[in-house]
Order: C-alpha cells, then sequence, then structure tokens
C-alpha cells in the first residue's frame, strides 16, 4: 500500500513534468468520459420526461380515442355535402361505462378547431366540450372563477372556461369573467380561466403533444347540443361544404385499482379487453384506438435501454480512441526515457518495478482525465440549457408552431445518472490499466545495457 | 582473503546475424576483497562488457561468474536486480541522473527499489542528505541535473551509488567525461571509499588515473593481456 502510494506520487510528479502533453493526452480520455456521462444523462432525462408525462395522463388510465380514416372512405351525403363519419359513439360508451370493471370514472370528450370572438378579437382555439372531471384528469388549476359543474352540464348552460392565452387574446385589456364569447352566432359566458399549463409531449406516436393554453371548454352536453348538432359539424371553406361526424374523440376511462406498481398486469388486462370491444365494434372501419399510459411507460423505458446502449457505444468509441491516444503517447514516453529505465534497471529495479511505474502513470493519467470528464460531464444539465436557448433563438421560428420533436427536445432536462459517474471513472481506469499494459511491458523488457547506451 | 568475485574462462559473444562479435573470448582472474582494480586498455577491447557482467547487468555467453562464491548464471533476473540494488554502487561516463530529479531524489532512486520495499524512514532522508554534504553538495539539494556541472553532477551518482551502503563499486571511465582537475578529485573519492573496505572495479584508460589504483589488468581483443600499468 504505501509502495503503491510512492508509485502513484512519483508518476504524477513525472507527469507534472510535461504539463501540456500530459494534458493533450487526457483530452482523448476527457472527452470519452464526458460523452459517456452526457448522453447516458441525456438517455436518462428523456426517460424521466416520458415517465412524467406518462403520469400526467394518468398511469391509472385508459383512453379510447377516434382516429379520423383516410378522406376517401367517407361516407357521402348529399351530392355536395359529404359528411365524414367515424369515430367512438354512444353505444361505445354505453358499453364501456357497463361492462369495464373496476371502473371509477368514465370522461367523454368532443373536441374541434372552431373560430371564437370578443367582437374584434377572434381566434381559432381548441374548443373542448367535456364534463367536469376534465379538469382533474388533465391537472388543469383555475386561475380566475371556476370550472363548470354537473348542474352546469344538466341545465345545458351556455357557459364557458378559458385558457391563458386564450383569455389573453381575446380579452387583452379587460377580465374576461362573465364577459360573453362569440361562437358560432351564439354567445356564451365565461365562467373561468385556466393557469398556464405546460405543453405535453408526444409520447411514442400514439399521442401527439398538447399545449393546453389555447383551449376553451365547454360543458359536453351543451357543445352537443349547440355545436355538435345532430352529431355533425358543418365547415364552410372556399365555397364548399364539408361535414364531420364523431360523437366523441376521446372516452377517457378511469380505473381503480390502487395497487398499480405492485400489479400493473390488472390494468393491462382490462386494456386488452377495452381494445377487444373495440375491435369487434370497429372491425371494419379501424376507427379506434385504445391508448394505455402504463403500456407507453414500458415503452418509454425500452426506449430510454435503447438510447443508453447506442449511445453508451458511441461514447464507449470514444474512450476507445482516446486509450490509443494514451498508448501512444505512452510507447513515445518510453521511448524517450529509456535510458532513464536503463540507470533504474542497473539501480536495482526488478522489471515488475519498471512495469508498475508505467503502468500506474498511465492510469494516473487516465484516470485524471476521467475525473476531469465527470466534472464536465456533470455540468451537462447546465450546458444543455444553453444549447437549448441556441436551438430556440436561431433554429426554431419563435412564433411559428414547434414540431412535437421540437416541443420534447425544449421541454427535456439532462438528469446526470449517478450510476453513471462511477461506471464512466471505472472505464477511464480500465482503459489506462489496459492501454498502458503494453508501453510497461515494452519499457520492463528493454535490455538494461541497451537502455544505458540509448542516446 | 575473501574474493569478491572470482571469473572462470567467462565469454560474452554478440550475435549479430552475419558475424558473430566476441567481445570477451575466455577471461579468468579473482578479485580479491577491498581490491581497486583499474580495467585498461584500448578501445573495444571488451573493458565495459566484462564491468557490466561484473556488475550483474548482463549475462556471460559462457563461462563461470561467482559473486561473493555465488554462482550468478543460476539466479533469476529479480535477484541479480536485488543484488544490483544492495551489494552494488554503479557509477558511468555519463552520470546518468534521472533529469526530472532533484539531486536529493537522484540520490535516493536506489531505496525506491530495495527487496520487500520498506517505507523511506526518517533515518534513510538523513543518509541522503548526509551523502550530498559528503560530496560537498549539501547546499544545492534541490538543483537539478542541468543546473549542475559534470562534475558535480558525478558527484551525485557517487552519492546514489553510496545510498544502499553497497560492498562493491563499479565505475565505467567515471572520469572520461571530466577535465583532469576534476576528475582527480573524483578519484580521491574513490580512493577513500576504497580505504573504508569497498572493493572499488573502475575502467579506465588513462594511464594517470590507473595509477591512483592497488591492482590493474590490460585488456586486448577481448582478453586479459597482462597484469599491471602498460604504458604506450
Ligand atoms: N550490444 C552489442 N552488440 C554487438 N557488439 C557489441 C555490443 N556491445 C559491445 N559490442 C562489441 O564488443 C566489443 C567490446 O566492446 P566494449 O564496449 O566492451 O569495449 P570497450 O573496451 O569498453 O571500449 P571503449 O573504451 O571504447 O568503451 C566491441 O567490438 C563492440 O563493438
Ligand atoms: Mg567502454
Amino acid at each position: 500500500m504505501y509502495h503503491l502510494l510512492r508509485t502513484i506520487r512519483l508518476a504524477i510528479k513525472s507527469l507534472l513534468l510535461h504539463k501540456l502533453r500530459s494534458g493533450l493526452t487526457m483530452l482523448g480520455i476527457v472527452f470519452g468520459v464526458f460523452s459517456v456521462i452526457a448522453m447516458l444523462a441525456i438517455g436518462e432525462g428523456a426517460s424521466k420526461q416520458a415517465q412524467e408525462q406518462v403520469l400526467m395522463l394518468g398511469a391509472n388510465n385508459i383512453i379510447v380515442r377516434s382516429i379520423k380514416p383516410p378522406e376517401d372512405s367517407g361516407t357521402g351525403g348529399s351530392a355536395n355535402v359529404r359528411v365524414l363519419r367515424y369515430g367512438l359513439t354512444r353505444a361505445d360508451f354505453n358499453i364501456l361505462k357497463g361492462t369495464v370493471p373496476k371502473l371509477s370514472g368514465i370522461v367523454p370528450v368532443r373536441e374541434v378547431i372552431l373560430n371564437v370572438r370578443n367582437r374584434d378579437h377572434e381566434m381559432n382555439p381548441r374548443v373542448v366540450g367535456c364534463t367536469p372531471e376534465y379538469q382533474e384528469m388533465n391537472h388543469l388549476d383555475i386561475a380566475q372563477g371556476r370550472f363548470f359543474t354537473d348542474q352546469d352540464i344538466r341545465n345545458l348552460s351556455n357557459v364557458i372556461v378559458i385558457a391563458s392565452e386564450t383569455a389573453e387574446m381575446l380579452f387583452p385589456l379587460e377580465s374576461p369573467l362573465n364577459k360573453s364569447v362569440q361562437i358560432k352566432n351564439r354567445a356564451y359566458r365565461v365562467i373561468g380561466v385556466t393557469k398556464e399549463r405546460t405543453a405535453s409531449a408526444a409520447i411514442g406516436g400514439s399521442l401527439s403533444g398538447q399545449n393546453y393554453n389555447k383551449d376553451l371548454y365547454m360543458p359536453l352536453d351543451t357543445f352537443q347540443s349547440r355545436i355538435n348538432t345532430k352529431d355533425t359539424i358543418i365547415k364552410m371553406a372556399s365555397g364548399s361544404f364539408s361535414a364531420v361526424s364523431v360523437v366523441y374523440d376521446q372516452i377517457t376511462l378511469k380505473i381503480d385499482h390502487p395497487k398499480i406498481v405492485v400489479e400493473p398486469d390488472v390494468i393491462i388486462a382490462i386494456a386488452e379487453m377495452v381494445r377487444e370491444t373495440m375491435d369487434t365494434n370497429h372491425a371494419v372501419k379501424r376507427d379506434v384506438d385504445v391508448i394505455v399510459p402504463l403500456e407507453l411507460l414500458k415503452q418509454a423505458e425500452q426506449l430510454r435501454n435503447i438510447f443508453n446502449v447506442v449511445l453508451g457505444s458511441i461514447a464507449g468509441i470514444s474512450l476507445l480512441v482516446g486509450g490509443i491516444g494514451i498508448m501512444n503517447i505512452m510507447l513515445a514516453t518510453v521511448t524517450e526515457r529509456t535510458r532513464e529505465i536503463g540507470v533504474r534497471r542497473a539501480l536495482g529495479a526488478r522489471r515488475i518495478d519498471i512495469t508498475q511505474q508505467f503502468l500506474i502513470e498511465t492510469i494516473v493519467l487516465s484516470g485524471t482525465g476521467g475525473l476531469v470528464g465527470l466534472i464536465l460531464g456533470c455540468a451537462t444539465p447546465y450546458a444543455f440549457g444553453g444549447i437549448k436557448g441556441i436551438v430556440k433563438y436561431y433554429i426554431l421560428d419563435s412564433s411559428g408552431d414547434k414540431s412535437e420533436m421540437a416541443n420534447m427536445f425544449l421541454t427535456m432536462t439532462p438528469q446526470v445518472a449517478i450510476w453513471s459517474l462511477p461506471v464512466a471513472f471505472g472505464f477511464s481506469v480500465m482503459i489506462g490499466l489496459v492501454f498502458g499494459v503494453y508501453p510497461a511491458r515494452a519499457a520492463a523488457r528493454l535490455d538494461p545495457i541497451e537502455a544505458l547506451r540509448h542516446e | 582473503m575473501e574474493l569478491t568475485a572470482k571469473l572462470v574462462n567467462l565469454q560474452k559473444h554478440y550475435d549479430l546475424g552475419t558475424i558473430v562479435v566476441k567481445a570477451l573470448r575466455g577471461v579468468s582472474l579473482d578479485i580479491p576483497e577491498g581490491d581497486f582494480l583499474a580495467i585498461m586498455g584500448s578501445s573495444g577491447s571488451g573493458k565495459s562488457t566484462m564491468l557490466n557482467l561484473l556488475g550483474g547487468l548482463d549475462r556471460p555467453t559462457s563461462g563461470e561468474y561467482y559473486l561473493r562464491g555465488q554462482n550468478v548464471a543460476t539466479l533469476s533476473d529479480d535477484e541479480i536486480s536485488a543484488i544490483r540494488n544492495t551489494l552494488i554502487g554503479f557509477i558511468f561516463q555519463s552520470f546518468n541522473l534521472v533529469a526530472q530529479y532533484s539531486v536529493l531524489e537522484n540520490i535516493a532512486v536506489p531505496l525506491l527499489y530495495r527487496p520487500g520495499y520498506p517505507p523511506i524512514s526518517s533515518a534513510d532522508e538523513d543518509r541522503c542528505n548526509e551523502l550530498a554534504k559528503m560530496v560537498g553538495l549539501g547546499d544545492r539539494t534541490d538543483h537539478k541535473p542541468y543546473q549542475l556541472s559534470g562534475g558535480q553532477q558525478q558527484r551525485v551518482a557517487i552519492a546514489r551509488a553510496l545510498m544502499n551502503d553497497p560492498a562493491i563499486i563499479m565505475a565505467d571511465e567515471p572520469t572520461g567525461n571530466l577535465d583532469s582537475k576534476t576528475g582527480e578529485e573524483i578519484l580521491g573519492m574513490l580512493k577513500s571509499l576504497n580505504e573504508q573496505g569497498r572493493t572499488i572495479i573502475m575502467v579506465t584508460h588513462e594511464v594517470e588515473v590507473a595509477e591512483q589504483a592497488k591492482s590493474h589488468i590490460y585488456m586486448k581483443d577481448g582478453l586479459i593481456a597482462g597484469h599491471g600499468i602498460f604504458r604506450g
């Protein structure tokens, strides 16, 4: 032990002799370790983000969505009005409500983009017809006023709740509460404004990202009778009409199963049942999809593992390159110090002493590089913030809509995985060991006389 | 008198593929303990080759070499290394200090390789300082080799050779790179070391240097041509 410490001290000493060279030699390992940690941090951050999204969706939920079939499959109405009819029906709702076990809540939603106005202020928000449970399920907080109640549903009240950006655009100068908003020639009274909520990113292609801040919420029954009249919405665009007939865009089933972590299979099994039911009811058109956040969680985990392996391998290659660089320099060092090796041998150094000396020098070099890389790696989340800023400023249009990918990128924060620190450091030491053996053995094999003669 | 070294028909050949260079062609010699032997001879006669064999830096092609009665051929590389560390002190023509080490650290190098790696004690450190003082460099212990003159570097080498208190000192042209006055100083040191009872084996081709030794051999073409000093 004492001997080892002494050897390490001497190694540091001789490395400090050529600070620039040692520094440059370490660089490969520094960046190798840094990229290993950074890559894993990004993978970890992405998976954390996915997990949070899934939790937002509700791990206990099963989401049944209507999917718009390809345009030409719409069934015709009269000659100039083609009605596109698809998706979830009242029958579906009743079946789900009646047959799904352990059901603790069922929230149907119908949504459509519509033009709304307050005098000369107008915009095209997503108008969402829903039940009061929607608020809790989507984690919407109220900034002013209130969300609508079951009473509002029963009374077919002409009331709406608007999101923060909607409020700003329609009522730039005044409080929106109790003011009216025009939608399709009808006036609706604003009874509440929701707080700003971070947009949800897309998950695994099943659910697109959602920006909740440009929404407008309305009691479902009001929506169905006033806007989705006879389950049909007719829009006029450039002289021709288009009609879409959808009853519900989405039905969210909430399953009462507190032991979700221990027995996730219960949810999966129920979801399987829902899927079968839906598949038989919509066998022809296949216009309904069943999304299980819990499954997405598993997918996210898989995705992270793939990320880790792929990114880790790439980073591992840079570590390897760093190791080869170190070996190269150490071989040159051995040649340069051949005479010193001869002297040490003459003064009694055994072969193993020489091996040890150069091996420890290499390990100290790579280990120090590893430590520096570690520190840089820990700074990844901060550096990433900077990168995000640059991307936001120079690449993404500040006004335009962002792609799902961009959204995911912007809302993600890398998380340095604690386990990656000792692993990456261990790797850097290992690299020193592996790539140091050859130069060290080459040094020890030198014949003392030849070494002493070396110029 | 006990023998420090005994050579019996020692040969050393270098096989260069096309030809075989016979650097030593059968050398027999007894070196008693406490001797101060000067090995002389013209360039290429095999002086260094013989000294390297005596110092355990090299192995003979044939013949026997007994160091303090022990047949060196039977020893492993590690065992010979240990002997070099504890029993023999080396002094080279070109000093051969470790460039990145200070005077004191150079003197301490043999401590790093003591068998069993005992920690460097404060007594060891005292001895380093003492040796530096003894060779007249007590006030320059922090200097690096490049800051020293040739004579000063050779004194460091002598102090280093003495570190582990060896019984034998091998010097290959220790004054070869020094002016005559500095050479004399170095030689004086070797003489006093010999008076302390250490066996000294020195290679030189300067008659004035060889004259300071107790016994002399003259080498020619890999053989001992005669004992005593041959002038011209
Ligand atoms: N490694 C080697 N390979 C081949 N030949 C060698 C080797 N070492 C020494 N020789 C040869 O052995 C012979 C003796 O060399 P050595 O170095 O012992 O001479 P020397 O007496 O010390 O000469 P000098 O006074 O010039 O130092 C020389 O002919 C030399 O060329
Ligand atoms: Mg010679």
